[in-house]
């Protein structure tokens, strides 16, 4: 699709244009792009940086197959007992509303400055969407998927692994593709306080420091890394509510 | 065109056979301790012979499909009992009872032949025995061509015959049809009622199909029950004697006539109950 991919270098060009325009307007609080880059291209080649990008992305991948498991777990069933539905709906919701960085000091007293507490607050983050779409994917079901299963005599188990749980796989890469992003933001916050390693404290460090192009580098790899991931997500969320291509 | 056999010939059988009952089913939903609640079904008496073709008619609402849903076990009667080959019907689908339903149950992430085969494999059904009997029910339905489509890819009409096709292959001895062409064109109906007579001759299975249209339930039965406004009770039961041999054609049977105008005559009143029914006064409430 080239139209598709001019768009998207246009955008990108506009990006940096603007970006480039408030590096001139303000060069003591945003580094060039040209500046940043180069100093991200620092910071990969240098040996130091590794085992932070390693410890983020670990706690990252941990989280997300917690908040994914959970809320497949949580959503599913569910999903497949309206009144119980009607009832966890609200509260997942009221959940998810809740300000999590409030619960931050909690967890660190739970589970100690660590890998532990940034997993589990990047858990809770994405758990709660996870579960939300999981279950109404289910619910939205036609209800015969479920009655032809038991015309086949599936179990109650079997019914809901192979054929209300694939049936509803469009709406659940909808919530892992928004729990994706809020997981990282969980690990992201998690980091930024009370930690001793990571991409997160590596930020905080540089803003501590004042080292602008440090902290416009680290926005700038975790931002490229989101996007990529996002958009990846969603091109499958379009394959799969359009299936079959 | 040969074909294996997807069910055993029925064996050399007594002329009527009791293959299932239904005695005294009533059906109400809502009820709390008794009281209130609507009144859908019942109570009905059928007994069907093995290896007929029964076909169930009534007025809309008047819990045709509930009738369907207690038969096959999906849900449980209110009162009252069905017998399956001498065994109770309690709440589950018993082994050797299909089903297939008015709404499309195919599955759009999967493939015509995996479709067809799913319940097979959730049977644990070995791959070898799964690949024939997938193969015979592709070839009988005419969805050879598109073994490896997916469902969105195909008519309504395919998809019907996936759905069936996915019954078939489990080997019912008793097939139960929830107006399954109700969705589609008049044409297709035709065509698929005609399929359906062929797969109902080629498997010796016994079926008893749900259906609100005259011309359908006269075209393809041995027998058929007419239904009155809800609550649903048989009404009388009509003998087409019809050959074994037969497809829609037989629309220009002198007899055609005969029993199409004989299940209207049961049916007006029913059908002019039934939307009169549908005003404010709850008559049939307990």
């Amino acid at each position: 699709m080239p139209t598709r991919l001019l768009d998207t270098l246009l955008v990108l060009a506009v990006g940096l244009l603007a970006w480039q325009g408030v590096h001139w307007l303000a060069p003591d609080a945003v580094t060039s792009p040209a500046g940043t880059v180069a100093r991200a291209a620092e910071m990969l080649a240098s040996p130091r940086f590794w085992p932070h990008a390693g410890e983020t992305a670990w706690a990252f991948a941990l989280s997300l197959v917690f908040a994914i498991g959970g809320g497949l777990a949580i959503g599913l069933p569910l999903g497949l007992h309206r009144f119980s539905a009607e009832v966890g709906e609200p509260i997942l919701v009221s959940l998810y509303s809740l300000p999590k960085i409030t619960l931050y000091p909690v967890i660190l007293l739970v589970f100690g400055l660590g890998l532990s507490a940034k997993v589990a607050f990047g858990t809770i983050h994405g758990l709660v969407p996870v579960a939300i779409f999981a279950m109404n994917g289910v619910l939205a079901l036609p209800p015969v998927y479920a009655r032809a299963a038991r015309a086949l005599r599936l179990s109650r188990w079997r019914t809901l692994a192979a054929v209300l749980a694939p049936a509803a796989v469009p709406e659940i890469v909808t919530g892992v593709r928004i729990g994706f992003s809020v997981t990282l933001l969980g690990v992201f916050i998690g980091e930024m306080f009370s930690s001793q390693r990571g991409l997160g404290f590596l930020l905080m460090n540089a803003i501590g420091l004042h080292d602008v192009p440090t902290m416009l580098a680290i926005i700038l790899m975790v931002g490229a890394f989101a996007v990529t991931a996002n958009a990846a997500l969603l091109a499958l969320e379009h394959r799969l509510h359009h299936r079959p291509a | 065109m040969t074909v294996r056999p997807l069910t055993r010939p029925a064996a050399a059988t007594a002329p009527h056979e009791i293959h299932a009952r239904l005695a005294g089913v009533t059906r109400t939903y809502g009820a709390v301790g008794g009281r209130g609640g609507v009144h859908a079904l019942g109570p009905v008496d059928i007994a069907l012979r093995r290896g007929e073709f029964y076909s169930v008619i009534g007025p809309s609402g008047c819990g045709k499909s509930t009738l369907l849903d207690v038969l096959s076990g999906l849900s449980r009667p209110s009162a009252g009992t069905i017998v399956f080959e001498g065994r109770p019907v309690d709440g589950a689908v018993p082994d050797g009872v299909g089903v297939v339903f008015q709404e499309d149950a195919s599955f759009p992430w999967m493939t015509v032949r995996d479709n067809i085969g799913f319940g097979l494999r959730e049977n644990g059904v070995d791959a070898a025995e799964i690949g024939r009997r997938v193969d015979a029910a592709l070839a009988l339905m005419g969805l050879r061509d598109f073994a490896a489509a997916y469902p969105p890819q195909l008519s309504g009409g395919m998809r019907q015959r996936v759905c069936i096709a996915r019954t078939l292959v489990m080997q019912p001895r008793l097939i139960l049809l929830d107006e399954p062409f109700g969705a589609l064109d008049a044409q297709t109906r035709l065509i698929m009622g005609d399929e359906l007579l062929r797969v109902w001759r080629e498997t010796g299975a016994t079926v008893m199909l749900i259906t609100h249209a005259l011309d359908e339930a006269a075209m393809l039965s041995d027998r058929i029950g007419v239904m009155s406004a809800r609550p649903g009770r048989i009404l009388a039961e009509i003998e087409t004697g019809w050959p074994r041999e037969r497809d829609s054609r037989i629309a220009a049977d002198p007899g055609f006539g005969a029993v199409t105008s004989r299940l209207w005559g049961l049916l007006r009143e029913e059908s002019l109950r039934a939307i009169g029914a549908q005003a404010p006064a709850g008559a049939d409430r307990a």
